[in-house]
């Protein structure tokens, strides 16, 4: 596969983490989780400002881009983030990045073309 | 886990004089032609110039992808004019959707360094102030420049194809 199709995958496959996080609810539960760590969706609920039932389909939501994961801790289900997937929203930097490197690239051969 | 999320940084040693990278840099029309975008005036400090988006002239294919594009206005803010060192400017990274006020959002910053030494020219190219872009932005500029970002890529195997 050429480096132009193994980019577009890599940018695809993160594409879905950006939707995700694009709804306030959702990034201040990931901002909740990444702060106070795991918990359970009883004590994200705690003085939130939608309801239980809201915050639950948003964690599905997180768990299905891969964001959040839950596990059984007694009766309680815990929430929590996983940072790995989460860091791939640097993937932003990284496209704006490869721009720069092309945009350079076109300024090496204008400014380069007089002098060889 | 270190990780800067608010700038970018890129240096690159240019084999050509001091003046005539600054020249590339710091004048609209030269900047507007290797960078693909036409402005109606020349960069000022501290005054804001608009600029539109031209396809490349590199490759047909290339340009007809960016044919999405051509015309978008891009408004430039110009900070510093400092021959023959310092050339910055504030823009509003990704501003390609048609319809949408960008003017209310947070700006980036871009600082073009430029230092002789031997043999050429080292370019530093520094954006920086993306943690402070709204992260729906963020989602949306990624999601309609993906297309956009692949016809880069293009370009770059085409030039690099010239060069062998």
């Amino acid at each position: 596969m050429s480096p132009a199709h193994t980019a577009a995958a890599r940018l695809s496959g993160a594409a879905p983490i950006f939707a995700a996080l694009g709804d306030v609810t959702r990034l201040h539960i990931v901002a909740r989780l990444c702060g106070e760590g795991p918990q359970s969706i009883a004590r994200l609920a705690d003085g939130a400002a939608v309801s239980r039932q809201a915050i639950t389909k948003h964690l599905h939501a997180l768990e299905g881009v891969g964001l959040a994961r839950s596990s059984r801790i007694g009766r309680e289900r815990i929430w929590e983030l996983r940072t790995k997937r989460l860091s791939e929203v640097r993937l932003y930097l990284d496209q704006i990045a490869q721009q720069w490197d092309a945009a350079l690239t076109r300024l090496r051969a204008f400014v380069e073309k007089d002098d060889l | 886990m270190a990780m800067d999320t608010d700038r970018i940084v890129k240096k690159v040693m240019l084999r050509a004089p001091h003046h005539r990278v600054w020249s590339a840099i710091s004048d609209a029309s030269q900047f507007g032609s290797w960078f693909g975008v036409r402005f109606d005036g020349p960069f000022v400090a501290a005054t804001n110039v608009i600029g539109r988006i031209v396809p490349t002239t590199v490759d047909a294919e290339v340009a007809r992808s960016q044919e999405a594009y051509e015309g978008t206005a891009l408004e430039i803010s110009v900070d510093r004019v400092e021959p023959p060192r310092l050339f910055s400017f504030r823009w509003h990274p990704y501003a390609v959707e048609r319809g949408v006020d960008y003017s209310k959002e947070p700006t980036t910053l871009v600082v073009f360094e430029l230092e002789e030494v031997s043999g050429g020219t080292m370019l530093t190219v520094t954006e920086s102030g993306f943690d402070r872009i709204p992260i729906e932005r963020r989602a949306k500029a990624f999601a309609s420049n993906q297309q956009g970002w692949t016809a880069q890529m293009q370009l770059i195997e085409k030039y690099l194809a010239m060069a062998a």
